[in-house]
């Protein structure tokens, strides 16, 4: 059965299924969400009103047996943080079960009558519409808990309080396989365009759905034995290896020891208290209280690489999963905080709002710096959440992210790219991921173009950090073959074993070729990649962004970062080059 | 002469008595390389994907000198 396009229009509370029309027959995740709104959404529109859309698409082998660590969902839609287009997209149960369903997208579209709040049920039969009154103004956690009561085992699409609120930066969570809200599509405040068309929650139940075709097995089942063996081989993504045995904040030692760990709001690179919050911290607090806690967590099934954690409480009791580096730096070196109970503690309290962790995190940063409290203070910090919950103006301003945050505090070194900011990783002392912030259509976003590949890890080369030579040419180049990836339902960290063993790269390209009936090449996946960032960066030029917008912020370039004493030197025309071709091509 | 040297991650194993974010201080002969200070700590070469010598990435073969700060990697990388 040929996969389908599900519409479900809110101002009339109607479903359709579609054919997808030809010119978007090819994409799936990223590709398909980006075409979707570059196709629908007025890049004009305001992110809240009637005419933005939320597209939810699976990427292309999400949903078929044994294809490794491939359960994304990408959610798309214009982005009310940046104003421009938007793709953020997480693990969790959605990918796999709407795939099952045999549907390529989700469109969420149109607005209800005000005040009506729905959550919807997506079943092989249909749409249902219901009443989501119940549900308003509850938490991620007892959202995902009521919701299983009636529709045990499905996957859990929903916003907290922030998303009811519409601010800025909320998130869409989506449930683990222990139905917790720990997996999000964070970045860009996705979460208040759903609640915009008055979706409190999407249950997506895939009993007795058609599964995913795959058009050519031989070729499909070949690809994805290369990419498991390269997966299972690489000393990164391999069993009891670094993000197995650590999680994503094996980072925060090794960040921090070059020098490009953002501390108390973007001041230094580095954290006198990095390893009490490091993943080597992490593995030992889970180990001591030998209770619920554990590393090697899978955030959806099918996983082989298992990045994920449950930390556990003092008492040994589950409190959160999942800690990562972008949360301990965020709610900890940036705020100047050391203590991971407390860290845990704020990243519980971002999944049950609906919060992304890192603009959280980044805004209690500009209010420290603002004099609201003091760096270091953990439990003012920690007390700040309440005020979102309890919906006060300081919560509202909070929740709309560092940009709002600065402007009511009157700080001035604001570290965004178009509205959105940067993640764990300092510009001035890690020069090409500087440039991905610059020019990503998606604002400071260091998924879209991860250079800490060759600058920091020494995967697929080994480049200095430090220089600005050929950093535009290799923040392209990255930012294009992700592309690929993020369409491709495959978790982004598949990059790191297909750069450094090509049987990996090939198989990679093959199961998606042998998934869609693709004639794919490893060149193909880069000018696919191509095809959708040009899409995405003349959506931008038609929401107003010009190449001024290309730039980081300008403290950067006179005030000097410790350790190495740098400022952000790239010239501007270097910028402007990463995406010229959009216009030459 | 006298070096400070670290390990993180899955390279914790082969320094057990460090604790999380310790450094110790080991004696060299003058001319010695991370490569050397890997043999005198015992951290296979295979296993060891980064050395950073005051807080820049370095060759194995470089030569350290005395006071420098040298922490050595596994494969590393996330998000």
């Amino acid at each position: 059965m040929a996969r389908k396009l599900l519409r479900i229009n809110m101002s009339d509370l109607k479903a359709t299924y579609e054919d997808i029309p030809k010119k978007w027959a090819k994409w799936g995740g990223r590709g398909m969400t980006s075409a979707i709104v570059f196709d629908e959404v007025d890049p004009a529109c305001h992110p809240l009103g009637p005419h933005n859309k939320v597209v939810i698409a699976p990427g292309w082998v999400t949903g078929t047996p044994a294809a490794p660590s491939s359960g994304r969902s990408s959610f798309g839609g214009k982005s009310p943080l940046t104003g421009t287009i938007k793709e953020s997209n997480a693990g969790g149960l959605s990918g796999q079960k709407i795939a099952k369903l045999g549907l390529a997208a989700i469109i969420l579209e149109g607005t209800p009558a005000k005040d009506q709040w729905h959550y919807l049920v997506i079943t092989k039969d249909g749409v249902e519409f219901k009443d989501a009154s119940d549900l308003m103004g509850k938490g991620m956690y007892e959202i995902d808990e009521i919701l299983w009561k009636d529709h045990p085992k499905t996957a859990v699409i929903g916003i907290g309080q922030a998303g009811e609120m519409k601010l800025s930066n909320a998130g869409i969570s989506i449930n683990d396989p222990e139905n917790k809200p720990g997996r999000y599509a964070g970045r860009g405040g996705l979460g208040a365009v759903i609640g915009a068309r008055g979706i409190k929650a999407i249950v997506i139940d895939d009993s007795g759905g058609p599964g995913v075709e795959i058009a050519n097995k031989g070729l499909f089942e070949k690809g994805r034995k290369n990419l498991t063996e390269a997966i299972q081989e690489h000393a990164l993504t391999k069993k009891d290896g670094g993000l197995n045995a650590y999680g994503t904040d094996v980072l925060m030692n090794i960040i921090n020891e070059a020098g490009g760990l953002p501390t108390r709001n973007f001041s230094a690179g580095q954290f006198e208290g990095a390893a009490k919050i490091s993943g080597e911290a992490i593995a030992e607090v889970v180990e001591k209280r030998d209770g619920e806690g554990m590393t090697g967590h899978g955030c959806h099934p099918g996983c082989i690489i298992q990045c994920s954690n449950i930390y556990p409480d003092e008492s040994g009791k589950a409190l959160v999963s999942c800690l990562e580096y972008e949360t301990a730096f965020s709610l900890g070196s940036n705020c100047g905080i050391d203590d991971l109970d407390t860290i845990a503690r704020m990243t519980r309290e971002c999944n049950d709002l609906g919060l992304d962790t890192i603009e959280a995190g980044n805004s209690i940063a500009i209010a420290m710096e603002g004099g609201l409290l003091e760096f270091g203070d953990a439990e003012g910090a920690l007390k700040l959440f309440d005020e979102i919950r309890n919906k006060t103006p300081l919560g509202r301003i909070l929740g709309q992210g560092v940009e709002a945050t600065a402007k009511a505090f009157g700080v001035h070194r604001v570290p965004t790219v178009k509205g959105q900011s940067m993640p764990a990783y300092e510009p001035r002392a890690i020069k090409g991921i500087g440039v991905t912030y610059a020019t990503s259509p998606m604002g400071a976003d260091h998924t879209s173009g991860y250079t800490i590949a060759p600058e920091i890890a020494g995967v697929s080369g080994k480049l200095d950090p430090l220089t600005d030579e050929g950093k535009a040419d290799l923040s392209l180049a990255f930012q294009a073959s992700t592309a690929f990836i993020d369409s491709s339902g495959y978790c982004l960290f598949v990059a790191f074993p297909i750069l450094d063993i090509q049987t990996g790269f090939e198989g990679m390209v093959d199961s998606v070729a042998g998934v869609m009936g693709m004639d794919l090449t490893g060149d193909d996946a880069i000018a696919l990649g191509k095809e959708i960032l040009k899409m995405e960066r003349l959506f931008n030029e038609r929401a107003g962004f010009t190449k001024e917008d290309d730039r980081l912020p300008e403290f950067m370039r006179y005030e000097k970062l410790p350790p190495h004493d740098v400022v952000w030197s790239m010239a501007d025309e270097e910028l402007d080059k990463v995406y010229a071709w959009v216009h030459e091509d | 002469m006298q070096v400070e040297v670290t390990v993180f991650a899955t390279l914790r194993k082969y320094l057990p008595d460090l604790p999380v974010g310790g450094s110790k201080y080991i004696e060299v002969d003058p001319g010695a390389t991370p490569a050397d200070l890997m043999q005198i700590l015992g951290l296979p070469a295979e296993e060891v994907k980064i050395a950073i010598r005051n807080h820049v990435q370095t060759e194995l073969d470089e030569i350290v000198e005395d006071g420098d700060r040298v922490a050595f990697a596994p494969a590393i990388a996330g998000g």
